[in-house]
């Protein structure tokens, strides 16, 4: 007898179905609870962004189309059947290894680090692909395959994440890096890998830390050597992360009031509508902000883990759970970055900090999530 | 491919996931509660160290300057105040393109290479949000070019600065002293929170000694700065408390008439009101002008100062170290009637010379051949040296010693000015101290005559006759009359009698008329002339060129600055005395002409007697 415990939530299913049914929206295979608290966290987002940019309404506009054009991307994405996935997973894999290494050959300097590809007519960040395609192209090699996974086929899943992790690391973007990692350890954890093993492979990583240390760059250990003691250096690169803390700190439990954080206004917190903007958001709305915040994250995820629990392949299963835990990660780590629990990596804060490409990826995958569930029927039909 | 599907269990394989999807769940709340958790740490358990760090960031307290207390002399005249400089500034955050609004700029007001020089250095050390001076010392043609011009210099203006500015210049430098920039000895030593924004601190004279009372209380502004220093806001103003305002005893007329009184000579004149200790004129001549040690000194005008003839820069009315002279016989007489060593009957005859018992050596009177019978009377009156020779002799030097430092020779008078010395009056213990050597009689009968180690300063010569006028009930010299604090309100400064000397009345009477007949003919100031209050006086002369026993050559066959020094004391009216001077003209004889046109000066607008009447002052007071 199998274990089903997410057969209680069937309830709420049943409750939404018959709020929006029979609607445009799902015949658009958009998912109403999932977009709703998307654009609840969005809305937040963009309350704190005007705040953080001191009130510049161009920068919102530009944001606000950006998500514009972000959904658009999510409900077209969402209209594609899952089996064109599946046959589309090893291509984008593909694709995007070469397009990094296209960046590392010829990518433009950027900020000191080659991230972007100029296609002329605008430039996008080719490892923003691999964060769908790592946990796609492993779903499409799982997928057909006995689970759990024997230790050849996890090693083989093993390069096929290592390949383009590395590749980005050494652009250097770290943050995305570990996120790509994170996204591949998810289909992994989530295809079922042995305990003994994932523990094995946990002491492994942290063993392989040190060594880490000597392929990083100066600024990469400047930052870990900064987590580790920010006071060592308050004015060059531990003033991020105590002028974070400040913010935060100094919010308290309801905030200074929107628009009244002195800390981003004065210009002492750095990088605040970006990385940094959670701590503006802290500074102003307080610890009552960051729950709502919070909230609202854990709301997208436990949806989302629940629409990957529905799903009737392993392809749809491990890829939706696996985007939405690294969404979820992503959102954890800044936040871990920002209240000083971690080192800056350079993580944005997913839908709420200022900055285009990420928020594309970001609803095409929930996008994907949409589609692989409203499509299920369709894929157990198949299979 | 679908043999392979057929041994994929379905359903076990969504058990595996949505195990692995409870696992998922459960790391998701534990995160979720862990980053809630740590924010709650900050937001709440630290809340209070980061509200203090986030208001240390953004509020910064910028101090405020005090206006430094204005200080008139004892009728209201203003003989130091702070004067508006202006110069031309610019904050290079707001001009568009420096060079070329430094360019036109230079077209309307003119622009020295030092200038320019000065601004680009300054301009590299300032941020760029702070303004920097283009020019210092703007005249009022260069303000009215500039207003007229100023909509085409957006980020330039005219700031104001306060300045010492002294008025009267040299006249009162040896009173006043003067402020200047505060050098990093002072920063050590002065209150680092009232000094804060300070630039200016006392260097000398009544500035420095006055420093507490002038400087006033620092203000504050609370000013809210971004990250980059700029000012948002101005939260709070503390207002700066003013130094009290100094009435100084000093009476400027009369300064300036000793002043002009010394003319070319140098030397020093100091009046003092006997009846209360207040200083009415303190000159030493020559001076200087304060105005230059203000904003900072150039080397070559300092060099100029200290190598010019009479050395501008010593302060002669307290520094100078005279020879007392002839000036100490009056003292002299007082103690020898009052110890009766002698009385009035008491007589010499002079032959021209003192010799010591037993010994061959000859100390001669400044009169070849002698005054003959001479009685104490007398002796002041011709300033007879053998008789003070034989007299001194004959009391010994304790009694030498002990009435001068009663008249206040031999140490400092007190007066409220830090550079004062304290001049000489020797005695065994002293010689033996300093000199390593025993104390000779020889020594006793030069002292008799205010000459050998004897010193003093001109103040000392006043403050001791002012003595002599109040008959032994004189009082502390001082230069401050009185406050004003920033409300207005007046502290006078009460006179604070010194210990009387106790001395016979008919002592007094004597001696003091004996003074009087210096002043009259046959005595040595005859010369003065009369004036309708009576006066008594001494003179005195201090070798400057050794004779060493041999006759004194006529002073006026020896360079200048050779020539004997002549002192003057005087008060006057001599039976109710109103002023008391002291005179050291250096390399001169006029020392009791100087001393005369000062009295001239001072009872031309002080009645004596109740019979005079008093024209207008010179120099208006400044109204209140």
């Amino acid at each position: 007898m199998a274990f089903t415990p997410f057969q209680h939530l069937t309830s709420l299913r049943s409750s939404t179905r018959q709020f929006l049914q029979p609607g445009l929206i799902s015949r658009w295979h958009i998912d109403p609870f999932l977009t709703l608290s998307l654009l609840a966290l969005i809305g937040l987002g963009l309350l704190v962004l005007y705040s953080a940019s001191n009130g510049d309404s161009a920068i919102v506009l530009r944001q606000v189309m950006r998500f514009t054009m972000a959904l658009v991307v999510m409900v077209l994405v969402a209209q594609i059947p899952p089996h064109r996935m599946l046959s589309w997973a090893p291509w984008l894999y593909i694709g995007g290894v070469i397009l990094l290494v296209a960046v590392l050959v010829m990518g433009d300097i950027g900020k000191g680090a080659q991230r972007w590809l100029d296609l002329g007519i605008f430039r996008f960040q080719p490892s923003e692909i691999l964060k769908l395609a790592i946990p796609m192209f492993l779903a499409w090699y799982l997928h057909e395959r006995i689970l759990p996974p024997n230790f050849g086929q996890i090693l083989i899943c093993g390069i096929i994440i290592v390949i383009p992790v590395l590749l980005t690391a050494k652009q250097p973007d770290l943050g995305t890096a570990i996120m790509l990692a994170c996204a591949g350890a998810m289909v992994l954890f989530l295809a079922g890998i042995r305990w003994r093993l994932l523990i094995v492979m946990a002491l492994a990583a942290a063993a392989a830390l040190p060594a880490l240390w000597y392929v990083m760059h100066d600024y990469q250990r400047k930052r870990v050597l900064t987590f580790i003691n920010p006071e060592s250096d308050p004015l060059g690169a531990g003033y991020h992360i105590i002028q974070s803390k400040i913010a935060i700190g100094s919010g308290g439990v309801f905030g200074k009031g929107w628009l009244n954080g002195t800390q981003s206004h004065l210009n002492f917190l750095p990088e605040h509508t970006t990385d940094f903007i959670f701590s503006v958001m802290g500074e102003e709305l307080g610890l009552m902000g960051a729950i709502v915040l919070i909230a609202l994250v854990l709301m997208i995820v436990l949806r989302g883990l629940y629409m990957s629990t529905q799903a009737k392949d392993t392809f749809s299963r491990l890829v939706s759970g696996s985007l939405i835990l690294t969404f979820f990660f992503s959102i954890a780590v800044n936040i871990g970055m920002v209240s000083g629990l971690l080192p800056v990596v350079g993580v944005p804060l997913p839908l709420v900090s200022y900055g285009g490409t990420s928020l594309v990826t970001l609803m095409a995958s929930f996008g994907v999530i949409m589609s692989l569930h409203s499509h299920r029927k369709l894929m157990s039909k198949k299979y | 491919m679908s043999k392979r599907l057929t041994l994929k269990d379905h359903q076990l394989e969504i058990a595996l996931y949505q195990r692995r999807a409870i696992v998922a769940l459960v790391l998701v709340l534990i995160l979720a509660a862990g980053l809630i958790l740590r924010l709650y740490y900050l937001q709440v358990i630290q809340h209070k160290l980061y509200t203090t760090l986030s208001e240390k960031n953004q509020v910064t307290l910028l101090p405020i300057p005090p206006n430094r207390g204005i200080i008139y002399d004892r009728n209201g005249v203003i003989i130091a105040e702070n004067t508006p400089v202006f110069s031309l500034e610019m904050i290079p955050d707001k001009v568009a393109n420096v060079p070329e609004t430094v360019k036109a700029l230079g077209k309307i007001i003119n622009l020295s290479p030092e200038d320019l020089a000065a601004f680009n250095k300054q301009l590299k050390q300032h941020r760029r949000f702070d303004s920097v001076p283009l020019k210092v010392k703007l005249d009022e043609q260069d303000i009215a070019k500039f207003y007229v011009n100023q909509f085409r210099f957006p980020g330039v203006m005219v700031k104001a600065q306060l300045i010492r500015y002294y008025p009267l210049g040299p006249n009162f430098v040896d009173v006043l002293g003067y402020v200047g920039r505060i050098n990093e000895n002072e920063v050590q030593k002065v209150d680092p929170i009232n000094y804060a924004a300070t630039n200016f601190i006392g260097k000398l004279g009544i500035e420095k000694h006055y420093e507490d009372i002038l400087h006033g209380r620092v203000g504050y502004q609370e000013v809210e700065t971004d990250a980059g220093g700029r000012i948002v806001r101005v939260l709070k103003r503390i207002p700066p408390v003013p130094g009290n305002n100094l009435y100084l005893s000093i009476d400027a007329n009369l300064q300036i008439a000793a002043q002009q009184a010394l003319g070319e000579d140098f030397g020093s004149v100091v009046v003092i009101d006997p009846n209360t200790g207040e200083i009415l004129a303190m000159v030493s001549n020559p001076g200087y002008d304060p105005n230059l040690f203000v904003q900072g000194i150039s080397q070559a005008d300092y060099q100029a100062l200290q190598n010019a003839p009479g050395k501008p820069l010593y302060n002669r009315a307290i520094r100078g170290q005279y020879p007392i002279a002839s000036t100490i016989k009056p003292y002299l007489a007082l103690e020898a009637l009052n110890s009766r060593t002698i009385d009035l009957k008491f007589k010499i005859n002079d032959p021209g010379y003192y010799s010591l018992p037993g010994s061959a050596h000859v100390y001669r009177d400044w009169k070849k051949g002698g005054h003959g019978v001479v009685d104490v009377m007398k002796a002041v009156q011709v300033s007879c040296d053998t008789f003070f020779y034989t007299v001194g002799v004959k009391m010994g030097i304790t009694h030498i010693h002990g009435i001068l430092t009663d008249f206040g020779f031999g140490k400092p008078t007190g007066i409220d000015l830090d550079e004062e010395l304290g001049g000489l009056v020797p005695d065994p213990t002293w010689k033996r101290k300093a000199k390593g050597q025993p104390w000779y009689l020889g020594d006793t009968v030069i002292s008799s005559i205010g000459q050998g180690f004897m010193l003093t300063t001109p103040l000392q010569l006043a403050n001791a006759v002012s003595q002599m006028a109040m008959r032994g009930q004189g009082y502390q010299v001082h230069l401050l009359m009185q406050t004003q604090d920033a409300k207005g309100r007046l502290t006078k400064i009460a006179p604070i009698p010194l210990t009387p000397i106790r001395i016979d009345a008919d002592v007094w009477d004597s001696v003091i008329m004996a003074m009087h007949n210096v002043t009259q003919p046959g005595g040595t100031a005859a010369a003065i002339g009369n004036a309708p209050y009576a006066f008594a006086a001494k003179t005195g002369t201090g070798q400057v060129f050794s004779t060493f026993g041999r006759d004194t050559p006529k002073s006026q066959f020896l360079p200048k600055n050779l020539r004997d020094n002549t002192m003057f004391i005087v008060f006057a009216p001599m039976d109710k005395p109103q002023i008391a001077i002291g005179v050291v003209d250096e390399n001169s004889h006029n020392a009791k002409f100087i001393a005369r046109k000062v009295m001239d000066s001072y009872f031309s607008r002080h009645p004596y007697d109740g019979i005079h009447t008093v024209p207008a002052p010179d120099l208006t007071p400044v109204e209140h």
